[in-house]
């Protein structure tokens, strides 16, 4: 049972330093200690490394490449908020508010994430990679082009220009390219935190268990999974679908950071970046997903002193991160380092 | 859920041919062609419920073909299957294995990033109930049936001596100890036949000796039939109690060892056509 | 006649697309990498071409010359200073590559040329009797024929022709394709694997520079993202064709852009994109390899 122990305990790890991140940050930010720019990005660093893990989930987990997680964090931010402002009046509580719209969010997400699997999760490789990228597409016009409001007489949908028609008193919610205004910032990085602590949760022990078991025996080899009486469809699908589900909350989350969304935020290039963390991170490796995300958002920041340089730098360091960990002798080298340290751990378990 | 093992001791339990009683497997004129080119054409093979069966041929014969059939890796173009009497017309690969057919690779087909215990439970699967919520929040389901997997899956590997590489990642395995995980994989599924392709490649004498050993002691504590594909002549002929020859495709001769290494038209596919002096 | 003033727009505008897939095409068959930046070498050979124009008041020609030389030496240059190293790495890592340079393109070219739009200068014009004509007019007037497009669809041609030649007829095609099939057995019969995929890249390369030229005479409006969407619609195009698969790049281009231009003139503006998506994945889920690619059965 030592490999279940070593997991867990590097489960354990990273939950404490998730934990004791959120406990510095808070400790800072009650002394002053922290910069307004640094504290308006804490809600963003937890929705990217929420959408990261999940991202980890179908990538380094399930082994398929998305281009297209950027578009489940649209439809959760779009429906969450929806949800959240439709029920302004009638639930007065903030955080209780927020709860139901990720919870919204999340739902939605998870449909969508399942209706897209079943034309995606038929396909391999690059072909997969496409669709996916198509589908974000796809959302983002169709965000682009949705009106929705509400009145007395419940919801009102419309597509490519507002007609909606409310009634009196009505409120036209999402107003096409201009996206969903004047929505109450009620996400906190408590908020947060809890939502990265459950998405850890729901990872850490999905992979865990028979589900996470089946779901990398289809990523190290489908045909044998499949010899051995894996349902491929349907693990390949649970994997999507919560990772679809993980990403519609972080939009929630995201979005009600923000006075105002529009769908363009959530395009190809957001699905990039947060491929780049989760590659960056390492496959697989949540709390590399977690740090990457941070840092990486952070960065762009850091890097303000070099004003106009800053992207040309973070493209540069990008670069040259993934030079550096995939020089063949590099890597030897860390190996080696690696398994030196992790040679002497078990010289003193054994002692 | 589980059938936990129930050792017989060796030697205690020597079948008779039982193809005559209820087969396991029949395969009734099976074939397929891939763009026009015959592969297999009109297989014919019944193996008896406990019976270690040998299919063997030169390179290309085909024989990888007709496991990829039985297990539907290719969908048959022609022929039946019947698995203990039932159909297999329309199963795909994984409800073939759920229903009874386990196999394992030539090229060795691990979950190379998992580790040996993982690769053995991942064969349980299909016998496991516990669903999606139960692992996330760890209910009891979950921790009741990852108990008995767990047990399940030492004791199986006990019969290779494997216990002590539970934790190791299968791919980083030596050869000979990834084709025996694979066989233990394999018997996870609770399987009524297993097919073993090429189980003794690259393996030593004294290896194959050993494998023979286990071969017949799957057989007799699991009491199912085994049918395998080796190049090894000295395995085959001593473990097998039936042999299929494959050449190109066709079945070139049927019977016990006895037969198939005095019939002609082995030799011939085998060493060639000797010339008339 | 306006179905037909749609159709050859959309196959000028498909001839963009197959152009820039052809690169795209390329590179993947032999290097099996999506080349991110392929669609930002598109919008520095367009600036190239823009300011030898106009600062440096070269002819249009030389221009153009002058873009595909650049563009290549950027190709090969990226290539070996980016791409070379991670031969081995796993694809993402590669993926990840890529994106970094098309960052990195972007943003060099937002402090060289800065964000603000330049108007890419018209020179496909032709001085009769005194009057600038731009186009061709063909039943009274009723068909309209730009010589951009005129200008574009022959380039593609040209270009088709003259690489079915080149792959198939010379050595370095040869070579090429040798090399896309496997390259260790190409290493063994003696070609020089890195300087085939280099010159893939450069091949690559130059016609993004074309390309730009000609996006940027169709649409004059040049910002430093300019290469970014018609690179993704290019990438679709080569998928939709059949990624690796030259013929494949040309059906691909030739289809969306027709596509595009339908739906934006039958179906609504705003949204033609999702609409080529939506058919790029009814395709795929048809034939699940693309129009022309190869189905792969895996060997068990």
């Amino acid at each position: 049972m030592k490999k279940r122990t070593k997991t867990s305990r590097r489960n354990a790890f990273t939950y404490a330093l998730v934990i004791l991140a959120f406990a510095i940050l808070q400790a800072m930010t009650a002394a002053g200690a922290i910069s307004s720019s640094l504290k308006g990005m804490l809600v963003p660093i937890c929705a990217y490394v929420v959408m990261a893990v999940s991202l980890n989930l179908t990538v380094g987990i399930l082994g398929e490449l998305s281009l297209g997680h950027a578009g489940f964090m649209s439809v959760g931010a779009f429906t969450g908020v929806t949800a959240a402002v439709a029920l302004q009046a009638s639930v007065p509580s903030a955080p209780l508010r927020l709860l139901i719209g990720m919870v919204v969010g999340a739902a939605f997400a998870a449909l969508a994430g399942f209706l897209i699997g079943i034309p995606v999760l038929r396909l391999k490789g690059d072909y997969l990679a496409i669709v996916t990228l198509a589908f974000g597409e796809i959302i983002k016009s169709i965000f682009n082009n949705l009106y929705v409001g509400v009145d007395s007489h419940g919801f009102h949908f419309s597509l490519l220009s507002d007609k909606t028609n409310l009634a009196e008193g009505g409120k036209l919610i999402i107003a096409g390219p201009m996206g969903i205004g004047g929505i109450q910032k009620i996400a906190t990085f408590t908020a947060g935190v809890l939502l990265v602590l459950v998405t850890l949760f729901v990872v850490f022990n999905l992979v865990n268990s028979r589900a996470g078991r089946a779901i990398m025996a289809i990523r190290d080899n489908r045909i044998a999974a499949e010899s051995v009486g894996i349902n491929v469809t349907k693990y390949k699908m649970m994997a999507f679908v919560v990772s679809a589900a993980l990403a519609g909350a972080a939009g929630t989350l995201f979005a009600m950071n923000y006075s105002t969304i529009v769908a363009n935020k959530f395009d190809f290039n957001t699905s990039i970046l947060v491929l780049v963390f989760v590659v960056l991170g390492g496959l697989g490796n949540m709390l590399g997903s977690i740090v990457a995300a941070a840092a990486l958002t952070i960065l762009p920041e850091a890097l303000r002193q070099f004003s106009d340089y800053r992207m040309l730098v973070y493209a540069i360091v990008l670069i040259l991160v993934m030079l550096t960990t995939n020089n063949p002798t590099l890597r030897s080298y860390l190996d080696r380092a690696k398994a030196a340290v992790t040679g002497k751990r078990h010289e003193k378990e054994a002692a | 859920m589980f059938s936990k093992l129930v050792p017989i001791p060796s030697g205690s339990m020597i079948p008779d041919r039982d193809i005559d009683k209820k087969p396991i497997l029949e395969c009734i004129g099976l074939g397929i062609t891939f763009g026009g080119l015959k592969a297999v054409e009109d297989f014919n093979l019944t193996i008896g419920r406990t019976e270690i069966a040998g299919l063997i041929g030169p390179n290309g014969a085909g024989k990888t073909t007709v496991f990829n059939l039985l297990t539907k890796v290719y969908q048959p173009t022609h022929g039946t299957i019947l698995l203990d009497g039932k159909d297999t017309h329309g199963m795909n690969t994984m409800q073939v294995n759920r229903a009874g057919i386990a196999r394992t690779f030539q090229n060795i087909r691990l979950f190379g990033d998992l580790s040996v215990e993982d690769n053995v439970k991942v064969g349980m699967d299909a016998q496991m109930h516990y669903n999606m919520w139960s692992g996330i929040f760890r209910l009891p389901g979950f921790r009741k049936e990852e108990k008995t997997a767990h047990e399940r899956a030492m004791e199986l590997l006990s019969i290779f001596d494997m216990q002590h590489l539970t934790n190791a990642k299968a791919g980083s395995l030596p050869y000979g100890a990834q084709r025996r995980l694979e066989i233990v994989r394999a018997l996870a599924t609770n399987p009524s036949l297993l097919l073993l392709d090429e189980p003794a490649a690259g393996m030593n004498p004294s290896e194959t000796a050993e494998l023979m050993e286990n071969i017949r002691k799957i057989r007799d504590t699991f009491q199912i039939a085994v049918l395998l594909i080796e190049h090894d002549m000295n395995l085959v002929m001593n473990i097998c109690e039936g042999i299929c020859v494959l050449n190109f495709g066709r079945v070139i001769a049927k019977g016990s060892p006895e037969d198939i290494q005095s019939n002609p038209a082995v030799i011939e596919a085998y060493l060639g056509k000797q010339k008339e002096a | 006649m306006t179905f037909l003033n749609f159709l050859i727009n959309g196959i000028s505008l498909g001839s963009i697309y197959a152009i820039i897939a052809l690169g795209y095409t390329m590179v993947y068959g032999i290097a099996k990498m999506l080349n991110f930046a392929h669609g930002d070498v598109i919008m520095v050979g367009a600036y190239i071409c823009f300011y030898a124009i106009t600062r440096f008041s070269l002819p249009p020609l030389v221009g153009v010359v002058l873009a595909m030389i650049v563009c290549t030496m950027l190709g090969i240059v990226v290539e070996r200073l980016a791409y070379k190293p991670l031969r081995s790495a796993p694809s993402l890592a590669v993926l990840i590559t890529a994106i970094g340079v098309s960052y990195f393109l972007q943003n060099a070219a937002l402090l060289l040329w800065s964000s603000n739009p330049k108007v890419f200068p018209s020179f496909f014009v032709l001085e009769s009797g005194g009057a600038a004509k731009t186009g061709v007019e063909l039943f009274g007037g009723q068909l309209k024929i730009s010589y951009v497009t005129i200008v574009t669809i022959a380039a593609c041609v040209v270009i088709m022709l003259a690489l079915t030649w080149f792959t198939g007829r010379t050595r370095l095609g040869k070579a090429m394709r040798a090399c896309s099939e496997d390259k260790g057995a190409a290493q063994l019969m003696g070609i020089n694997v890195n300087g085939t995929i280099s010159m893939t890249f450069a091949i690559g390369s130059g016609l993004a520079a074309i390309a730009g030229v000609l996006l940027c005479s169709a649409y004059p409006t040049l910002v430093p993202t300019t290469g970014s969407m018609p690179g993704i619609k290019a990438f679709t195009a080569a998928v939709f064709g059949g990624i690796g698969s030259i013929p494949g790049a040309l059906l691909g281009g030739l289809l969306l852009g027709v596509i595009e231009i339908f739906a934006k003139a039958y179906i609504s503006t705003q949204l033609s994109d999702a609409v080529v998506f939506a058919v790029l994945i009814v395709v795929l889920l048809v034939k699940p390899a693309g129009l022309l690619g190869k189905q792969i059965r895996e060997k068990v």
